[in-house]
C-alpha cells in the first residue's frame, strides 16, 4: 500500500506561490487546522485546494462537474461536492475531509472500520466521498433505514460494488455508532 | 436481505478507507511537469498538418511533441499495429490526440494546448458499420482495402436444412449499445526517468506488461530499459489496457524528451473522448425447435462495431463464436460474425468481452420459444442446456468439471421464488397502477482466455529469515481484491496466518509476463500460479529437511507446524532457519499452465475453454404505464465459482457486476452522433446511483474445480452478462412488450 508522507505532501505544488501583495482573502479550518488563505487561493475550487495546496489527496476527481460524489467532504457538518465549491465561499467555515476522520492516534473512525468490515471497499476510489456522505448522514440521522441510506448515498457514484455492502457498511456503523 | 457475511479480508483496505491509499494522480515529485493531450477537432480527416509554434512559445511550456517527435513507433495495438499514440497523416475518430502539451504546471500546459492549430481535409465519417461493408464505402480501416476488421465462423452440422424441419422458428433481430466502462478513477501516469537509465512508470492501468510494450514501441526502446510498477488502480472493468497504456506512453515520451517527471492525468471528458468502449452488437437469431421444445437448429449472424482502430475485437468476436448458443445445445449451428472499422470512437476490452451482446438474444429467444411452444421458461432451458458429460455446440465433451447450469438455475428459482411470481406477472394489464414482472437467464462462460491465446502465469514466494513471507505474482490489482486472494491461498497452502504474509508490489522488473489480468483468469490463474509456488516450495522445504522430517511426501504445512502427522516435527520459523543453516534458499517460482485447448477457424469447432462457471440471475421489475419507467425491486444470483477463497469479496464482484448490467440494461447511453458522443460525463452519460437498485441475493455454488490449482474458477465477468437479458424478460412479463434494442426504452403509448 502507499501511504501518503508528509513529505509527499509538502511537494504540492502551490498554484501561485511567491506571488503577488493580493493578500489575504481570510481562513478556514481543514481538519482541525487553521488555514489562512491568499486570495489567489480562494479562487480555486476547494478540490483542488485540498489536493493541490494542501496535498490532501484523499479527495477525489471523478469527474469535475458535481456527477459522482468522490470529492465529498464535510462543511460544516454538511456533505458538499468540493470540485463544485470556491474556496472563497468556505472561508471561515469548518472542513473535514477523508484524512480528517480518524482519530490522532490513527484509530479508525467507526465508519471507516465498518467499510472494511463490510467489504465495501473495492477500487476504493469512491470510498473517500462515500465515507464522508456516510458521516454526513450520520451526523443528522444515527438511524437510517437501508432506503434512507441509499438516497443519502445518491450522490456518490461506485462502479466496483453495486451498492450493496456500502448499505451493509452504513447500517453496521450506525449501529456500531449508537452502541 | 443483507447477506451475512464472514469479515473480508483485504490487503488494501485500510490504506483505501483513510485516503492515503496513492492512485497515480496523487503522486507528487520533486520538479515533475505537467502534460495535457490535444485533441483533434475532426471525426475523420486527411492530409494532417499540426503547428504547435504558438503553442512552444507560451508561458511555462517546455515541449509540444507531435508523432514527427516520436523515437519509436506512432502506432501499436494487441493485435494490429494501427492506434496511432500520436495522430499522424489521418484521423479516424474523435478521440485522437495531435499533439501533446507540457508545461511546469497542468494549468500552463492546458493554456499552450489551446494554441495548438490543426490544419487538415475533412471527410465525411462512416459511422454505420452496415453502411461501412456495403460495397464501394470509402476505406477507413487503416492499412486495409476494406473495413472488415474481422470475421468469424461456426459450422455444426447443416443449419439450413435442419432449419427448415423444425416445427417453430423463431426469427429476431437484437441490439445492444456502446457502454462506457466508467471506472471511477480517470486515468492517469506519471513517467520518472530513474539515473540507472531505466524509465519508470507508475499508473492507472490494468496490465503492466501490455503498458510496457506500448510505452518501448513508442519510445523504441528494449523492454529491459522500461519499468512498470504497480500502482493503485480506481477500477478498471476490461477497460484500462490500450488507452491507458497509451496515456503511460506519453508520459513517457514527454519524461524522456525533457529528463524530468512527467504527469498525465485526464480528465473525464478526455476519457470518455478517447477510451474504448464496449462493442455495439446487431444479432439475428433464427433458432428452430421441436414441438418438446428442443432446439434443433441455429443460423446466427451477428455484426459488431470495432470502430477507428482493431484493439481485441478479434478475441471479444471469438467469446461470441464459441458462446453463440448460449449455455445450450444446439445439433446444427451456422453462425458468422463480422466487425467493421469506422469513423467510432473504437471499441475494444470490457468485463463480458462478447458475451452480454449474446446472451441478451439468446436468453430472449429461450422466453419467446417457450411462450410460443406453451412451455415454462425452465422446461425449455432444462432441456436445451448443456449437461454433464454432453457436448456443447463446438464439440467439446464437458466430463472434466461439475456442469452445475441445473443446480445454479434451481437455486436462483428457489431463492427468488421464481415459479409463484412468474404466476402473478401483470402481462400488461396494470394492478395498482403499476406493472410487475418477473425474469430470468442463464448463461456458461468459459473460464480465462481459451483458445484465443497462450494461457499461463507465474508467482513468486520468497521467505525470509524470519519466517514472514513475501509474495508476488503476475496478476495486478485493478481494485477487485486479486491481491487478497493471493495472499489467502499461499497462507492456506502453507497453514499460515495471513499476516504473515506481504504481498509485494509488483514490478515488470521482477516477475515474468504472466498475461493481463482479464477474462476472469485473475483468481484461477494468478491464484493457481501462486498455489503451485507454493507447493514447489513446501516440496523443497520437505525435501531439504528429510533427515530431520522423515518421508517428504508425508510431510504437511498445517497450523504454523511443518511435519509429517504423528511423526517429528518444526514450527514453521524453526523450518526455515534450518533452510538457511543449510545455504537453500526457501524460494520458490510457480508456473500455472492452462491445460490444452483446441480451435478450428474454419469450422469453429474445438475445446475452446478449459473449464466454464454457470451462472443464473433473475430480476424482478415494476413498470409504471404512465412513464414507461423501468424500477428494478429485487435482483438474485447464483454462480458456481468452483470455490470462493475471500467469500465477501466473491460476493462484492457478483454485486458490482450486475449493477453493471442493469446499467446497460436501462440507463447507459452514450447518444454517438456522426462520430461524436453526445454524453461524454458522468453527469449526462447516466450510471446507476445507489437509489435505483434494490436489495441484491448471491448464492454462492461451490463445485471446486479439478482444471484449478485451487478449485477456483472466477466471478468478474460471468456477474455481468446475464442480467440485461433477465431484465428484459422481466419487463417483457410485466408489460408484453418484447425489448430488443439496449438500453430498453419502453414507450408509454404502448403501454396504454
Ligand atoms: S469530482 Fe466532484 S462530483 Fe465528481
Ligand atoms: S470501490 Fe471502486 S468505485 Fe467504488
Amino acid at each position: 500500500m502507499n501511504e501518503a508522507t508528509p513529505a509527499n505532501a509538502a511537494a504540492g505544488n502551490p498554484p501561485a506561490a511567491g506571488t503577488s501583495a493580493a493578500g489575504l482573502a481570510g481562513a478556514l479550518t481543514v481538519n482541525g487546522i487553521r488555514r489562512q488563505v491568499r486570495q489567489e487561493e480562494a479562487e480555486l475550487t476547494l478540490l483542488e485546494y485540498l489536493r493541490e495546496v494542501l496535498g490532501l489527496t484523499g479527495t477525489k476527481n471523478g469527474c469535475a462537474v458535481g456527477a459522482c460524489g468522490s470529492c465529498t467532504v464535510v462543511v460544516n457538518g454538511q456533505g458538499r461536492r468540493s470540485c463544485k465549491t470556491r474556496v472563497s465561499e468556505v472561508l471561515g467555515k469548518d472542513v473535514v475531509t477523508i484524512e480528517g476522520l480518524e482519530g490522532r492516534d490513527g484509530s479508525l473512525h467507526p465508519i471507516q472500520q465498518s467499510f472494511i468490515d463490510a467489504g465495501a471497499i473495492q477500487c476504493g476510489f469512491c470510498t473517500p466521498g462515500m465515507v464522508m456522505s456516510a458521516y454526513a448522514l450520520l451526523l443528522r440521522d444515527p438511524s437510517p433505514d437501508r432506503t434512507a441510506i441509499r438516497t443519502a448515498l445518491s450522490g456518490n457514484l461506485c462502479r466496483c460494488t453495486g451498492y450493496q455492502q456500502i448499505v451493509d457498511a452504513v447500517e453496521l456503523a450506525a449501529a456500531r455508532m449508537r452502541g | 436481505m443483507a447477506n451475512e457475511t464472514k469479515s473480508a479480508f483485504r490487503n488494501d483496505a485500510r490504506a483505501k478507507v483513510r485516503g492515503r491509499a496513492l492512485y497515480a494522480d496523487d503522486i507528487r515529485l520533486p520538479d515533475m511537469a505537467h502534460a495535457v493531450p490535444v485533441y483533434t477537432r475532426f471525426v475523420r480527416a486527411r492530409n494532417l498538418r499540426v503547428d504547435v509554434s504558438a503553442a512552444r512559445a507560451a508561458p511555462g511550456v517546455l515541449g509540444v511533441f507531435t508523432a514527427a517527435d516520436v523515437p519509436g513507433q506512432v502506432r501499436f495495438g494487441q493485435i494490429v499495429r494501427d492506434y496511432p499514440m500520436l495522430a499522424e497523416g489521418t484521423i479516424q475518430c474523435e478521440g485522437e490526440v495531435i499533439a501533446l502539451a507540457v508545461a511546469e504546471t497542468r494549468r500552463q500546459a492546458l493554456a499552450a494546448a489551446a494554441l495548438v492549430v490543426e490544419h487538415a481535409e475533412e471527410l465525411p465519417p462512416v459511422t454505420d458499420p452496415e453502411e461501412a461493408l456495403a460495397p464501394g464505402a470509402p476505406v477507413v480501416r487503416w492499412g486495409g482495402d476494406d473495413n472488415l476488421a474481422n470475421r468469424g465462423r461456426v459450422r455444426r452440422g447443416d443449419a439450413a436444412a435442419a432449419l427448415a424441419s423444425c416445427d417453430l422458428v423463431v426469427d429476431e433481430t437484437f441490439s445492444t449499445q456502446a457502454v462506457e466502462h466508467a471506472y471511477m478513477e480517470p486515468e492517469s501516469a506519471v513517467a520518472i526517468p530513474r539515473p540507472d537509465g531505466i524509465l519508470e512508470i507508475r499508473g492507472s492501468m490494468q496490465h503492466p506488461f501490455s503498458t510496457r510494450r506500448f510505452v518501448a514501441a513508442l519510445l523504441g526502446v528494449s523492454l529491459a530499459e522500461v519499468e512498470v510498477v504497480g500502482t493503485t488502480a480506481g477500477g478498471g472493468f476490461g477497460g484500462k489496457d490500450d488507452t491507458a497504456a497509451i496515456v503511460c506512453a506519453r508520459a513517457a515520451l514527454a519524461a524522456r524528451k525533457l529528463g524530468r517527471p512527467v504527469k498525465l492525468t485526464y480528465d473525464r471528458e478526455w476519457s470518455f473522448r478517447e477510451s474504448y468502449k464496449r462493442h455495439p452488437y446487431r444479432l439475428r437469431y433464427r433458432v428452430g425447435f421441436s414441438k418438446d421444445g428442443t432446439a434443433r437448429a441455429a443460423e446466427i449472424d451477428m455484426l459488431c462495431d470495432s470502430g477507428a482502430y482493431t484493439s481485441v475485437t478479434p478475441w471479444v468476436n471469438w467469446r461470441s463464436t464459441a458462446q453463440c448458443c448460449g449455455p445450450y445445445y444446439v445439433d446444427a449451428v451456422r453462425m458468422d460474425i463480422r466487425a467493421a472499422a469506422t469513423n467510432n470512437v473504437f471499441t475494444g476490452a470490457m468485463r463480458g468481452f462478447g458475451a452480454p451482446q449474446v446472451n441478451f438474444a439468446v436468453e430472449q429467444v429461450m422466453d419467446i420459444a417457450a411462450e410460443r411452444l406453451g412451455l415454462s421458461p425452465l422446461e425449455i432451458r432444462r432441456k436445451n442446456m448443456v449437461k454433464q458429460d454432453g457436448l456443447t455446440i463446438t464439440g467439446q465433451r464437458l466430463d472434466t468439471h461439475v456442469v452445475s447450469l441445473g443446480q445454479v438455475m434451481d437455486t436462483v428459482v428457489r431463492d427468488s421464488g421464481y415459479e409463484a411470481k412468474l404466476a402473478r406477472c401483470s402481462r400488461g394489464k396494470a394492478e395498482d397502477g403499476r406493472l410487475y414482472g418477473i425474469g430470468l437467464a442463464i448463461s456458461y462462460r468459459g473460464s480465462s482466455l481459451g483458445a484465443e491465446g497462450l494461457d499461463y502465469c507465474s508467482a513468486v514466494v520468497n521467505v525470509q529469515a524470519d519466517g514472514s513471507v513475501l509474495l508476488d505474482a503476475a496478476i495486478h490489482e485493478n481494485g477487485q481484491g486479486a491481491e487478497s486472494v493471493q495472499m489467502l491461498i499461499l497462507a492456506r497452502e502453507l497453514g499460515l496466518p495471513v499476516e504473515r504474509i506481504r504481498r509485494q508490489w509488483s514490478s515488470t522488473s521482477r516477475i515474468p509476463d504472466g498475461g493481463t489480468t482479464v477474462a476472469t483468469r485473475g483468481t484461477i490463474m494468478g491464484g493457481g500460479a501462486v498455489a503451485q509456488a507454493a507447493r514447489e516450495l513446501k516440496r523443497l522445504m520437505a525435501e531439504t529437511l528429510a533427515d530431520e522430517l522423515g518421508d517428504p511426501k508425508a510431510v504437511r504445512f498445517e497450523g504454523g507446524r511443518v511435519g509429517a502427522p504423528g511423526g517429528p516435527s518444526l514450527s514453521w520459523e524453526e523450518a526455515v532457519s534450518r533452510m538457511y543453516d543449510r545455504r537453500i534458499y526457501p524460494y520458490a517460482f510457480g508456473t500455472f499452465r492452462a491445460p490444452p485447448v483446441s480451435w478450428d477457424e474454419h469450422t469453429g469447432q474445438g475445446d475452446a475453454y478449459f473449464t466454464y462457471v454457470y451462472s443464473c440471475q433473475a430480476a424482478e421489475v415494476s413498470v409504471d404505464p404512465a412513464t414507461g419507467r423501468v424500477q428494478l425491486l429485487a435482483l438474485w444470483a447464483a454462480h458456481d465459482v468452483g470455490r470462493a477463497i475471500n467469500p465477501p469479496m466473491t460476493l462484492g464482484q457478483a454485486y458490482g457486476g450486475m449493477v453493471q448490467a442493469a446499467g446497460m440494461a436501462l440507463m447507459e447511453d452514450l447518444a454517438p452522433e456522426g462520430g461524436r458522443l453526445g454524453n461524454r460525463n458522468l453527469d449526462r452519460y447516466k450510471i446507476p446511483r445507489a437509489r435505483d437498485i434494490p436489495e441484491m441475493r448471491c448464492t454462492l455454488v461451490e463445485n471446486p474445480d479439478p482444471n484449478s490449482p485451487t478449485g477456483a474458477k472466477g466471478i468478474g465477468e460471468p456477474a455481468i452478462e446475464l442480467l440485461a437479458p433477465a431484465i428484459a424478460n422481466a419487463v417483457y412479463n410485466a408489460t408484453g412488450i418484447r425489448c430488443r434494442d439496449l438500453p430498453i426504452r419502453l414507450d408509454p403509448e404502448a403501454l396504454k
